[in-house]
């Protein structure tokens, strides 16, 4: 599955749509704390969090992240909104707890 | 060096909004170097943990770099407090970042261990009261 089949599954809100959609989804992760994500990351995953601050989006372009999805009614603030923009990082959220985000994903995935 | 590229960074203090845009540039350049995509996630995770650290630690500071077509060697140089006890600040989990920054995400006592982990040669030189010099190596392969 692509990022951009995931987006277009409308499973999830849309906040920014990335470049290089076409990618294919390398799998999942799921963390909050940005040293631990800044090292395990995979690239080309999705990952699912509650940070949805500037960072978040300086750590997924620096791991090459497919795509940011952000739980719990998270949104991204300005300064965030704009990196993502700039940075062309794909990121979408939803009202879900994180499990249930990710597992949304994963019966994707493996469906 | 005829082979050299350097370039410099200067890193704001408490600026979160840039923090990350050194690493960022970096992984660019080296990016379009055609350096292995392993080489290069190992040089970003490493620059940005230090980044971050200047950021979080140390009133910010300037990072020179310098890549050969062997090598990427990140000089992070700051004039902050120092580090008292390097062992400490070397174990994973161990963090004296203020709850405003835990906030962020960070402070998870990964930075410094990250740093060692994904540079192949990592030297701390600190002094209190004076500033930290962090040189890390990451060989292009």
């Amino acid at each position: 599955m692509t990022i951009k089949e995931l987006i277009e599954s409308h499973v999830f809100e849309t906040i920014n749509i990335g470049d290089d959609t076409e990618r294919t989804i390398s799998g999942l992760f799921c963390c909050d704390l940005l040293s631990i994500a800044m090292s395990k990351a995979p690239a080309d995953s999705v990952w699912v969090t509650v940070m949805g601050n500037i960072n978040t989006l300086a750590v997924a372009a620096l791991c090459d992240v497919g795509c940011i999805i952000l739980a719990e009614g998270v949104s991204l603030d300005e300064a965030a909104r704009t990196k993502a923009l700039q940075q062309h990082i794909s990121v979408l959220r939803t009202e879900q707890p994180i499990f249930d985000a990710a597992l949304s994903v994963y019966e994707k995935l493996h469906a | 060096m005829e082979d050299t590229i350097k370039l410099e960074y200067i890193v704001s203090a408490e600026d979160f909004t840039r923090a990350g845009e050194a690493s960022s540039d970096l992984k660019n350049i080296l990016k379009q170097m055609g350096v292995s995509p392993d080489t290069v996630r190992k040089v970003s995770i490493a620059m940005y943990e230090g980044e971050i650290n200047m950021v979080i630690h140390a009133n910010g500071g300037v990072i020179t770099v310098f890549v050969t077509p062997k090598e990427v060697t990140m000089i992070l140089k700051d004039s902050g407090p120092g580090i008292p006890d390097i062992d400490k600040a070397m174990q994973a989990g161990y963090s004296t970042a203020p709850d405003n920054i835990r906030s962020l995400g960070f402070g998870a006592g990964m930075g410094l261990p990250n740093m060692k982990k994904y540079s192949d040669d990592m030297k701390i030189e600190t002094e209190l009261g004076v500033g930290t010099t962090v040189t890390m190596t990451v060989r292009i392969c």
